[in-house]
């Protein structure tokens, strides 16, 4: 019977979730992972989340961005100063602060979405990625408007509530949100936009507005993630936000495989302990060397995967019951072109 | 006024030299529609070769700058051969990551202490900057320098592309790959010399860019490619007079929003009137809209 393996599959999810962070925590606890790499673990789980957003947007409806470092640094900044100015440090408020973090972000893709989403291809990443920099210099001129933002000099000061606790079980509620957006009808209009939008216009799917929502809800969780950064890091700098950091959550979402979840979740991880990785084994003489090191394992990974590493393939638990068959054959697959 | 007429000729010089570098992203992005994100650091390495050139080497200045060119169209090959190629048919956006990590490769690998270091350095001009005082305008032999370099390759250019058979090898692979090859023209090759002519070009801004601004180091290159990639986007990408036109408005957006706004406001209004003049023309102010396909 579906229904009964299909409520097997969510039970085994949700306790290989809970194992995974059991595990962890044991880890943590009995100190074989060291604070550091406890906040590396967070910043990979944060990227996670960041790159679902645009997952959603490029993976999934094929809108080409290259501002979504921008939407990260919005909702970092606004959950900072809303919890540094009003917070004084109780959890209410720190999850208040997260949803105005996303807010803020989702607000700003629809004011922006709205007139430039009728851009094609790299033309709306062009356009995208100068929003981006209008951002970063609105961030790097902020303290003379609001001097708490603290312009080019960077804020600190925001509440450090958000420990790996929240961070994973955010992160969690991300990937089923995101799973269960892809999956709905609102979903699958995204998919044939993707795909060939006069197509899906034809079949009387409202291509504008599908596009809109994709863009704003992939910016929203860039905002949220941001406000988690916020909170788990105490110096928000502008230049943590410019547009070289959205490169970094693009060539996550094409690395991982357009179109798949477990791609990007899998790849965001493991870019970021792969960074971390560097700096360890380089060591102090060769620490040099971990740019030229990063930058040929990007060439040579696109050039052995030019179709991502995960292209079109979904993990299994990634994929609700009755499409499962649907999404085994054929999956996400010839996302590719920018276009 | 007078005042103003300066800023113009200020972004004039600017622009020009966007113009240098953008050509070569039109030109790439017009045969096989990449974005070479990589484009801005062979600017980088033509401005270090050229420094290197004219004063350690002690090759005279359009020795060195011809060195850089050569160099530089060297490297383009070279980039587009081996992040590129493989790549070609694969989607789109495989070949623009590639870019963009042969693009950090360049400036980490220059910023290795046995190549160019990470510093920055000071530019030795090979020649003194002489101003010429016309009327209340003043005008240095750099910037004389400069239109006339730039106007002499735009010719050259012009020639390349309308009057030789690799310009029109090149003309024909930028509308259909496929097509070229059935008219019997060797794609990859034509592929190739875009590659070596544009990076030619960014060599020469490159140096010329280090002449007039004199202080180079291995990321110099990110803000100016990125500008001069903006304009040529501005103008219509693909198009060799929309990139000049593009980047002649970008630079004179940028010395404006400095001279009389705020010289910290400068790249956000040069983005904001990109995105406006795209909402207006979607394919930039030259660019052609194609119909879709059913």
């Amino acid at each position: 019977m579906p229904k009964a393996t299909s409520a097997k599959k969510t039970i085994l999810f949700l306790a290989a979730t809970l194992a995974v962070y059991a595990l962890v925590r044991f880890l943590e606890t009995s100190e074989i992972i060291n604070p550091y790499w406890q906040r590396v673990l967070d910043q990979a789980l944060i990227t996670t989340m960041g790159a679902l957003g645009l997952s959603i947007i490029y993976g999934f409806t094929g809108q080409f961005s290259l501002g979504h470092a921008a939407f990260f640094g919005l909702g970092a900044y606004a959950a900072g100063v809303f919890d540094k100015t009003l917070g004084q440090g109780s959890l209410p408020m720190f999850v208040v602060s997260l949803l105005i973090g996303a807010a803020v972000a989702g607000l700003m893709a629809l004011i922006i979405g709205l007139p430039i989403l009728r851009l094609r291809s790299d033309y709306l990443g062009i356009a995208t990625l100068g929003f981006g920099i209008i951002v970063k210099v609105g961030m790097d001129n902020s303290s003379k408007f609001m001097p708490v933002l603290g312009g080019a000099t960077g804020m600190s000061g925001t509440p450090q509530l958000a420990n790996f606790d929240w961070v994973f079980w955010f992160t969690f509620l991300v990937i089923i949100l995101v799973r269960n957006f892809v999956f709905s009808s609102y979903g699958r209009a995204c998919t044939s936009v993707r795909e060939d939008e006069i197509a899906a216009e034809i079949m009387g799917i409202n291509t504008t507005k599908v596009k809109v929502l994709a863009f704003v809800l992939g910016c929203a969780l860039a905002g949220l993630a941001g406000g988690m950064y916020a909170h788990r890091y105490p110096f928000l700098h502008p230049s943590s936000f410019d547009f070289l950091k959205s490169f970094d959550f693009l060539l996550v979402v094409v690395l991982g495989g357009l179109g798949s979840m477990t791609g990007t979740i899998i790849t965001a991880i493991s870019w970021v302990f792969l960074l971390e990785g560097l700096r360890f084994v380089l060591g102090e003489t060769f620490i040099d060397f971990r740019g030229v090191i990063y930058a040929l394992i990007l060439v040579v990974a696109i050039i052995m995967r030019p179709q991502g590493i995960f292209g079109g393939k979904e993990a299994g638990f990634l994929i609700p019951k009755p499409l499962g068959s649907l999404a085994g054959r054929k999956g996400g697959g010839n996302a590719g072109s920018a276009t | 006024m007078e005042h103003v007429v300066d800023q113009i000729i200020n972004g004039l010089q600017l622009g020009f030299m966007y113009a240098l570098i953008a050509l070569g992203y039109t030109m790439v992005y017009g045969v096989v529609k990449l974005i070479n994100f990589a484009h801005g650091d062979v600017f980088m390495v033509g401005a270090f070769v050229g420094y290197f050139g004219f004063s350690q080497w002690g090759l005279s200045f359009p020795v060195a700058v011809l060195t850089a060119m050569v160099v530089c169209a060297i490297l383009g090959v070279v980039i587009e051969r081996i992040a590129y190629r493989p790549l070609r048919y694969a989607p789109k956006i495989a070949a623009l990551i590639s870019a963009l990590g042969v693009s950090l490769f360049l400036e980490y690998f220059s910023s290795l202490k046995f190549v160019f270091g990470p510093n920055y350095r000071v530019v030795q001009r090979p020649f003194e900057e002489v101003q010429w005082h016309l009327g209340s305008l003043i005008v240095t032999n750099i910037q004389v320098m400069v239109f006339v370099t730039v106007l002499i390759m735009l010719l050259i250019l012009q020639f390349l592309i309308y009057r030789t058979k690799v310009g029109m090898a090149m003309r024909t692979v930028s509308v259909d790959h496929n097509a070229a090859r059935l008219m019997g023209v060797n794609v990859d090759n034509t592929i190739s010399m875009t590659f070596a002519i544009g990076s030619a070009f960014a060599a020469a801004g490159g140096v010329l860019y280090a002449i007039a601004y004199p202080q180079i180091h291995p990321f110099m290159g990110i803000m100016p490619g990125l500008k001069a990639f903006t304009a040529a986007v501005l103008g219509g990408i693909g198009i060799i007079p929309g990139a000049v036109l593009g980047a002649i408005i970008m630079g004179q957006v940028e010395t404006m929003t400095s001279a009389f706004l705020s010289s910290q406001a400068r790249d956000a209004i040069a983005f904001a009137i990109l995105i406006l003049v795209l909402l207006i023309r979607p394919t930039g102010i030259l660019g052609r809209t194609e119909p879709d396909k059913v």
